[in-house]
């Protein structure tokens, strides 16, 4: 008898606890082998840019929040930054300083989620507690100064809604030293184990060329090799006083831009940050945060496209003014909408197990997908 | 590295002064607008030759622009007729280091543009996503199907300037 074979169609998600959320992956299957991947998305769709039509320009910072949650400082960031240049603006010192402070904690906070959950989808778990209750120490400095544990609505246009709480600056001190050790540690459990190694090392290649036409950022990028970071090649607010290094894939223990390599640029980078909010600690003046926030915000008609190093890769906003007190359009680009397009690229040979380590490593928010 | 002014007289010389013009009198970036018809070419020619090399797509985002004649159907719901709905794409170089903004503006009333899928194949969501909100159709899109919205939703587009919500989705009520 002639055995027969087909091709096998599997729905990954909406409910999948290794999808990040309500994504929903349309797998096809020769056997265990993938042969193409359909994301369906929309499922969070909550009209963002349609909302920011009725609001006025304040009004839409609460809902930037609301995208990639795990990052919502920054998002904040993209934001006032982009209606401060359109205005014309400029913001006190003591504003950008707290600004990137909080900014690179986020980003710490952001990558910790990111490092944590990939840990826990290739099956370790420790390192994910670890993580959270690091985080947790993050979180608390957040709401010490404005209040909000995960969405803070603190960077206003002009300024930032609070000055920092007095304690703030030792209280991060110590954190920057209690956490450092801390990283050493993650590498020993999880970054430098055999078993992650062998699950993570070249699988979900994605060579520089592809990443680029695909217009990938962020870490994913340069995990490629390239080495591109708004932060050190467009520097937006004071980013260009810092000294810091851009760590970019080198194929250790595989080829250069898999999975591991894209796991291990979030490792080095939390490092990074940490040494930019040493220097600015030291360096922050005095003065008042709300100095700058103008009392009617009113941008002169034009349009303009900005964009910002979030911890997902290039956060972009772009946004048209016809001169009144709402935006006429406001329009996002989401690094992990971006990313999420290259799944068919990056999972076609690979095993059914596989598609979960790719999609862990290219770290996506379905929030920010979505919006 | 090019400002947008320089990359706008290498585009005039080559496609005519007819088609490619300059708004610069605006706060924020300036653009350069290129007509539908020369729009593929001038694609192409951003992204293969020596001297631009924008090798990135940025972002594609749909406008609409409601510059039509406005008026008010049966309920007292305004629609808009006529005028144009626009597609910017905000280009990058890698390896040249300059940024460009350009737009195209296609009649509202039969929008379409060619697709530059194969160019930067970041283009594919972001159409799709124009297409969704706006209805422009961007001709030889390998699958242009609506992303964010529901596959059937039959109401129109969201992001148009005179869209309405519909009464019911699939027996659901819509308007909150």
């Amino acid at each position: 008898m002639a055995i027969k074979t087909e091709e096998m169609v599997l729905n990954m998600g909406p409910q999948h606890p290794s999808t990040h959320g309500v994504l929903r992956l349309e797998l096809k299957l020769d056997g265990e082998l993938i042969t193409g991947v359909t994301p369906h998305i929309g499922y969070l769709h909550r009209c963002f840019e349609k909302h920011c039509e009725a609001m006025t320009y304040p009004q839409v910072v609460p809902y930037t929040d609301r995208m990639d949650y795990l990052a919502a400082m920054y998002n904040n960031f993209g934001y006032v930054t982009a209606v401060e240049k359109l205005m014309g603006i400029e913001v006190p010192e003591r504003v950008e300083y707290i600004r990137i402070i909080m900014g690179e904690l986020q980003r710490i906070a952001s990558h910790m989620v990111a490092v944590g959950t990939y840990g826990l989808d290739i099956g370790a778990f420790t390192p994910f507690l670890y993580l959270f209750r690091d985080r947790e120490k993050i979180l608390s400095l957040f709401e010490k100064t404005c209040g909000a544990r995960l969405l803070y609505n603190y960077m206003w246009i002009g300024g930032v809604s609070h000055d920092l709480h007095p304690d703030f600056l030792r209280l991060t001190k110590e954190f920057i030293d209690y956490f450092r050790p801390n990283i050493k540690e993650l590498n020993n459990l999880l970054t430098f184990n055999k078993i992650f190694i062998e699950r993570t090392a070249n699988v979900g290649i994605l060579p520089a060329d592809v990443a680029v036409n695909y217009g990938m950022t962020g870490p994913n990028l340069r995990a490629s090799g390239i080495k591109y970071d708004l932060r050190k090649d467009e520097p937006y607010s004071i980013y260009d006083r810092f000294d810091f290094d851009v760590p970019i894939g080198d194929g250790r223990h595989g080829t250069i831009g898999d999975c591991w390599d894209r796991y291990y640029m979030r490792v080095l980078e939390m490092e990074e940050s940490l040494k930019i909010i040493e220097q600015a600690i030291e360096q922050i003046p005095d003065g008042d945060v709300h100095s700058a926030i103008p009392k009617r915000i009113k941008p002169p008609a034009g349009s303009i496209y900005h964009r910002v190093e979030n911890p997902r890769g290039e956060l972009g906003y772009f946004i048209i003014s016809d001169g009144s007190l709402n935006p006429f359009r406001v329009k996002v680009r989401p690094p992990s909408f971006v990313s999420l397009e290259l799944m068919d690229e990056l999972c076609k040979g690979h095993l059914v197990a596989d598609v979960v380590a790719i999609l862990g490593s290219i770290d996506i928010v379905l929030g920010e997908v979505d919006r | 590295m090019k400002t947008p002014e320089e990359i706008f007289e290498l585009l005039k010389n080559k496609f005519g002064e007819e088609h490619i013009t300059f708004t610069n009198d605006q706060a924020g970036d300036p653009y350069v607008t290129v007509a539908p018809e020369k729009f593929r070419a001038a694609a192409v020619y951003l992204s293969r030759d020596a001297e631009m090399k924008f090798d990135s797509l940025m972002l594609l985002s749909g406008v609409d622009d409601a510059n039509g004649e406005k008026s008010k159907d049966e309920n007292e719901n305004e629609i808009i007729t006529g005028g144009t709905l626009s597609v910017y794409y905000n280009l990058f170089s890698l390896e040249l280091r300059h940024k460009v903004t350009v737009r195209v503006s296609v009649p509202r009333e039969n929008p379409e543009i060619e697709s530059i899928t194969d160019i930067w194949r970041t283009a594919d969501w972001h159409e799709r996503e124009a297409y969704d909100m706006f209805g422009i159709i961007f001709k030889n899109h390998p699958d242009l199907r609506r992303i964010l919205m529901p596959y059937d939703w039959d109401a129109g587009y969201p992001l148009r300037k005179d869209y309405q919500n519909p009464e019911f989705y699939h027996g659901m009520k819509v308007p909150y």
